[in-house]
């Protein structure tokens, strides 16, 4: 589904991704883990197309086309999801309002029909169950005074609603207790699919607990350093980043 | 957001043809001779069958008029306009008086359909009463009958002249005068036609009242004159649309609305302004210096302006409101786009004079393109008036790294129990918000239009439900290529 070849990238002057080699398949669960500043968030933005970061070497194919070339709204149409670190704020569009407008693009994109406002409705209320998002929190601004928990949830909710194909998780688990850390890993679980590929970036061992990866790859300083199983996550948090930092 | 997606599509449909109101029906019309002279005024007064005691408030204001200086104080800057090279006057030439549509000319009917308001349709879905105003002359008026059973007169202004002109004299230019400022001077002496209402006491009116305006001749500058006066407990809320075709020369419109509420009345008038606005690079386009006012004059009265100004190449505006009446309260509401070369200069005045008097003003401007956005406010507090409040929230939105936003509140309290509240910002559609919506499928423009909808949220809210409708389309049209 992904195939990432000696990816070089940089913001400004400074080179950030030094050689990235990566491959996702569909239906895979990969951890990308590693130090703050190793290039984590970069290859996350890099991936979705956000403005500012200059790709100097290597090449990036999503099912089979030059991911590189198409646009953000492009890309997210094509089925690359985005979970936000931190989500962002639209002051007076309310959830609903923002969810509608994003799945008739998507689905206008894709060739398939606009939802009319009843079937909307019911197919968002379907959704949100699972993700303890009630209508009161469909009705409020998108993520305006959201609580870390709220914005979580509303990021694991649209991802349920667009249905992509790759979804990547940028430190979901930050800024979310135990409680709340279980409720949207059981969402992203759900959402774990044959044909879906997900990689989930993260500092912490503790979200690899909920979401369990089938590989796990250490990210230092650009590039990938280890590749193993699940019970990398394990030993790294034992040990810390410290051997990698050297 | 379906109105968004609309939106889009309508500005990919008319992208060929680009303004979309910008075409004209060749229907004859009558004028006056070029130029501005007391024979021309002689001449408009002619045309109106008018009583002598309006031909001589015209002339009054004329030579008024003609003693003005152009006022220079807004941040808005247009060539000098030659009041010598307009036509002051044009009607569509018509046979006889109309009993129904069914005798409107074809083609003006026509232009109604272009303009998406079908009359018959309109009666019959919305339940709206339409003064239709082609040019300068109300051509149909509808729902007359439902009216009349309750005692609403709502009819052109030449006809209130005529048909009831103990109302028209007792109010007009009693909120403004004819001295009251050079544009609205000239208004008094060349008015060619407008609204009139008036709501009998303890009368809620059953329906909104609608006008649509129109300017269809080239070089024709548009006069048009609003009164409307709601009695003792009377309620009355009127819907103000406009749109223009497109012309290169620009075009003069300077219009005067007057609003009266006495004791326990409430007027709320909504404007959503569509003119043409210029081209991208700023050629053409509409010059619109309006004053609007009302006149809170009894107790507990009040009176709400909403806005939605997208048109124009220069505007010149600041619906007001006299808080005479004790605890009266006046509202504005306002949203107001400016996109590439597009200048406007507008705001309100809450003038208290009344004890327990309160107002709210909340303004929301953007500024896309290479344009200029003036908030210009005032709140005074006069001696008297005890116990005041207000609360000011002016909000400017910039899109891209040409245009400019500006806020000038002025603020005179001389009663020392006043509480007035003012708040203020400024932002910019950040890079994050355009990324973040974007990578949920949204595509760039209509990202914008969401997120500028939801900026404008507590104004389009203050919105009858049609307007508010049309308004969001309204809000994506303007900001057309605003995003690179």
């Amino acid at each position: 589904m992904l195939e990432i070849k000696n990816l070089h990238a940089k913001v400004g002057d400074k080179e950030i991704l030094k050689g990235i080699d990566l491959s996702v398949g569909a239906g895979e669960v990969h951890a990308i883990m590693g130090p703050n500043g190793s290039g984590k968030s970069t290859l996350s933005y890099l991936l979705s197309g956000r403005e500012g970061y200059e790709v100097t070497k290597g090449s990036v194919t999503y099912k089979g086309q030059d991911l590189l070339a198409l646009s953000v709204d492009e890309r997210a149409a094509a089925g690359v999801f985005l979970a936000f670190q931190y989500p962002i704020e639209i002051p007076g569009v309310t959830t609903m309002t923002f969810l509608k407008a994003a799945l008739n693009s998507v689905r206008k994109a894709r060739g398939e029909d606009e939802l009319d406002a009843p079937r909307f409705l019911k197919l968002v209320r379907e959704k949100a169950k699972p993700l303890n998002v009630a209508d009161d929190m469909l009705k409020r601004a998108l993520n305006v005074g959201f609580s870390g928990g709220e914005k979580k949830r509303a990021e694991i909710l649209q991802m349920s609603l667009l249905e992509p194909s790759l979804a990547i998780l940028d430190e979901t688990d930050s800024g979310l207790d135990i409680d709340a850390l279980k409720v949207v890993a059981d969402g992203v679980n759900a959402l774990r699919s044959p044909d879906r590929a997900m990689i989930v970036i993260t500092h912490y061992q503790r979200l690899l607990d909920y979401i369990v990866p089938d590989i796990v790859h250490v990210l230092s300083k650009g590039k990938i350093v280890r590749t193993g199983g699940k019970e990398l996550a394990g030993e790294l948090e034992r040990t810390g980043y410290a051997e990698f930092a050297a | 957001m379906v109105a968004v997606r609309e939106t889009v599509e309508t500005v990919h449909k008319v992208a060929g043809e680009k303004y979309k109101y910008g075409f004209s029906t060749d229907i004859e019309s009558e004028r006056a001779p070029i130029g501005l002279s007391e024979d021309t005024i002689r001449y408009i007064s002619a045309k109106k069958d008018e009583p002598q005691w309006m031909l001589d408030w015209r002339l009054e204001a004329y030579r008024r008029w003609l003693t003005m200086d152009e006022p220079t104080w807004a941040k808005v800057e247009y060539p000098p306009i030659d009041f010598q090279s307009a036509y002051y006057y044009s009607a569509p030439k018509q046979k006889a008086k109309l009993d129904s549509l069914d005798q409107v000319d074809p083609k003006l009917l026509e232009t109604y359909k272009k303009l998406g308001i079908p009359l018959l349709e309109q009666q019959m879905l919305a339940g709206v009463a339409v003064d239709a105003v082609f040019d300068s002359v109300s051509v149909v008026t509808t729902f007359k009958e439902k009216l009349r059973e309750v005692g609403v007169i709502f009819c052109p202004f030449s006809e209130a002249v005529r048909e009831h002109p103990e109302l028209v004299q007792k109010y007009l230019g009693s909120v403004v005068p004819t001295s009251d400022n050079y544009y609205a001077t000239l208004n008094s002496a060349v008015f060619s036609d407008g609204s009139f209402v008036y709501i009998p006491p303890g009368v809620r009116c059953p329906m909104e009242l609608s006008t649509y305006f129109r300017i269809n001749e080239a070089q024709t500058g548009q006069f048009e004159r609003t009164l409307i006066i709601a009695d003792k407990g009377a309620y009355v809320s009127y819907l103000e649309g406009c749109t223009a075709p497109q012309r290169d020369e620009n075009q003069l419109h300077a219009a005067v609305v007057e609003l009266i509420a006495h004791d326990d009345a409430e007027i709320k008038y909504s404007t959503v302004q569509n003119w043409f606005p210029g081209d991208e690079n700023g050629k053409g386009g509409i010059y619109n210096f309006v004053t609007k006012r009302g006149d809170c004059r009894g107790n507990r009265s009040k009176i709400s302006w909403t806005q939605v100004e997208t048109g124009s190449a220069v505007t010149w505006k600041y619906p007001s409101c006299i808080l005479r009446g004790d605890d009266s309260r006046g509202e504005f509401y306002s949203i107001a786009i400016s996109n590439h070369y597009q200048q406007v200069d507008s705001g309100t005045k809450m003038i208290h004079l009344g004890k327990n008097t309160s107002s709210r003003i909340i303004s929301k401007g953007i500024s896309a393109g290479r344009s200029s956005n003036t908030y210009r406010g005032l709140v005074s507090v006069h001696k008297k008036a005890e116990g005041v409040r207000n609360f000011t929230q002016c909000d400017s939105l910039l899109i891209g790294d040409q245009s400019s936003a500006h806020t000038v509140p002025y603020i005179e309290a001389k009663n020392p129990t006043a509480i007035l509240e003012h708040e203020a910002t400024t932002s910019k559609i950040s890079e994050d918000q355009l990324f973040y919506c974007m990578q949920r499928g949204i595509p760039a423009e209509e990202a914008v239009a969401l997120i500028v909808n939801g900026f404008c949220r507590d104004v389009l809210q203050q919105l009858p439900m049609e307007f508010a409708v049309e308004a969001q389309k309204l809000v994506g049209i303007s900001l057309e290529g605003s995003v690179g």
